[in-house]
């Protein structure tokens, strides 16, 4: 047993058993931070808390929402919308931090992706953020199962039968996914319980993860510039924090933070109580009938881009367009064969390729959006094409790049 | 080092139990996911076609999926696909979309079936005439019982079918 002298304070008293003035100085005053990054690198923050937003909203939801396919629809929208009081603002404040959530995310990957910060040192990064990505949409589509309405249960159908793997067939594979013939009771039952515990648990194991990515690389910063770390915060210890290119996580960089996330909390509460039905799909307020089809099935914005590169090819090709799809983004920092470490503005050609890509991604977006005839299923075609040109170029562009 | 064997020993012991447990697991897992008995029961319905119209499309439920029972008109292609009861030629298949599952519609003036999701056709056959639906829809196991139709069970005219590779 080790030797306690009698503590002055709560703090002292913790300190003493926990160690906690330690976690702090490694995790936040000696977590340091380079001085040349602009608001963007505050959207780790950003998704940080609209995940706790989600985590608290969610937990309220939870204690009336039935889990049975009589049951879910009358339970989202008459028990928690008219019965709960204030049901409406946790089921706003869910919806549209789920859909947010996501521009967010597209705004964080596409600031890695212009600053070069997936790049050698930091492709770990990279990788636990895509993983957290697509947990992250795994999340959101088992959550648009739960309220039981036309959408829900026809994307739940649509998206499930992709299991068959085209014209492998494996409809026994299906089947044994959804626990019944279509999606039923077993399927909502799963889908609630990846939604509820499984992936947030999955999740926040992943934000551990991608948080200790940056521990050794450090957060990259505007310039793409080479910083020693060790020397800069021995300047900024030192008193001459001016010089050093470093600042602390706490409390210097943590107030740049606070002040975009409070920007962003007053635009997503102007979201949730103006304008919080662009969250919610009309056709998901009609009951799961599973004999009629509506005549337009699209889904929630964020996955239009993908859903749009699978839907101009016949069924193989278009499956496995759409897979590629979902897993390119990973190899990112392997097909990018520059040494460069810098924003895509000076790095000639990937500029290029950077702001086609981010254009290319929009134009899918609005065409998976509107109906699959005449000219959008043109534009839809060589938008996917235009998106599976540019990976493959994105090697041999790179490979030459000039030293910036 | 004898005593560094004799660990290595214990380790390959309780490797061995705990790869035959997860195993166990993995079975225990594989069969809690497949569908409930009360789930597999449910997958008998019987259809009276004797007040069939004909181009008039009934749609029945089976196993939850949409079935599509469609009386043909003389002026219809005959099929190798055609159910037949009787003197009646009948259309029947599972109404989901062989591409991505969705119910296609069907439009009794130009008697054929628009899926809208993607845009697939389908004839009165159920044929499938315009992508990207890549095979026609699915007829399910059935059974003709006089002017009766028993779907979930596989009669003779269905064991045909399914011999000549066309229930599919």
């Amino acid at each position: 047993m080790a030797h306690f002298e009698k503590a002055n304070s709560l703090h002292e008293w913790l300190d003493q058993r926990l160690a906690i003035d330690t976690l702090e100085r490694v995790l936040a005053k000696e977590y340091w931070i380079p001085k040349n990054i602009n608001f963007l690198w505050a959207m780790g923050m950003v998704l940080a808390f609209t995940f706790g937003i989600l985590l608290v909203s969610g937990i309220f939801l939870l204690m009336y929402y039935q889990p049975n396919v009589e049951l879910a629809f009358d339970s989202v929208n008459y028990t928690i919308m008219r019965e709960v009081e204030f049901g409406w603002l946790w089921r706003h404040v869910h919806a549209v931090a789920a859909s947010v959530v996501f521009l967010i995310i597209y705004i964080h990957m596409f600031t890695g992706i212009y600053y070069g910060s997936y790049k050698k040192g930091r492709e770990m990064i990279w990788i636990s953020g895509m993983l957290l990505f697509v947990t992250f949409s795994a999340e959101a589509f088992s959550g648009y199962m739960l309220p039981w309405g036309q959408m829900s249960y026809w994307a739940g159908m649509v998206i499930t039968n992709l299991f068959s793997l085209g014209s492998l067939e494996l409809n026994g594979l299906v089947e044994w996914i959804r626990g019944d013939y279509v999606p039923g009771q077993a399927f909502l039952d799963r889908f609630f319980m990846l939604h509820v515990l499984l992936l947030p648990l999955a999740i926040l194991g992943l934000i551990g993860l991608h948080f200790g990515t940056l521990r050794i690389p450090h957060v990259n910063n505007q310039d793409g510039e080479e910083i020693d770390f060790e020397a800069e915060a021995a300047k900024y210890k030192a008193g001459n924090k001016r010089e050093a290119k470093v600042i602390s996580f706490k409390p210097d960089f943590l107030s740049k933070d606070m002040f975009v996330l409070s920007v962003f909390l007053i635009f997503f509460f102007y979201l949730v109580f103006w304008h919080y039905s662009f969250a919610m799909d009309p056709i998901n307020f009609d009951p799961a009938d599973p004999m009629k089809t509506p005549p337009h099935i699209y889904p929630e914005w964020y996955f239009l881009w993908s859903y749009e590169i699978l839907r101009p090819f016949p069924k193989d090709p278009g499956l496995v367009a759409f897979g590629i799809a979902q897993v390119i983004f990973f190899l990112l920092p392997f097909l990018d064969r520059s040494p460069n470490v810098a924003p895509a503005a000076r790095r000639g050609k990937f500029n290029i390729w950077f702001w086609t890509m981010l254009v290319d991604v929009i134009v899918l977006t609005i065409m998976g959006k509107l109906p699959p005839e005449g000219i959008y299923s043109t534009i839809g075609l060589v938008a996917t094409i235009v998106f599976f040109a540019l990976w493959i170029s994105l090697p041999f562009i790179t490979k030459n790049e000039k030293a910036v | 080092m004898a005593e560094n064997s004799r660990r290595d020993f214990m380790g390959k012991v309780f490797g061995g139990w705990a790869a035959l447990g997860g195993l166990g697991v993995l079975y225990a897992a594989k069969k809690t996911w497949d569908p409930l008995p009360s789930v597999k029961a449910a997958g008998f319905t019987t259809v009276d076609l004797s007040a069939a119209e004909p181009n008039v499309l009934n749609i029945e439920k089976w196993r939850g999926k949409p079935i599509f029972i469609l009386k043909k008109t003389p002026d219809m292609e005959k099929s190798d696909r055609d159910v037949i009861v009787g003197k009646d030629r009948f259309m029947v298949a599972i109404g989901l979309c062989t591409h991505l599952g969705c119910i296609p519609a069907y439009r009794p003036d130009k008697k054929d079936f628009l899926c809208a999701c993607h845009g697939g056709m389908f004839d009165t056959s159920g044929d499938n005439i315009k992508p990207p639906p890549p095979s026609p829809l699915v007829i399910p196991p059935f059974k003709v019982d006089g002017t009766k139709l028993v779907l979930g069970e596989e009669g003779p005219q269905y064991k045909k079918m399914k011999e000549a590779g066309i229930t599919a």
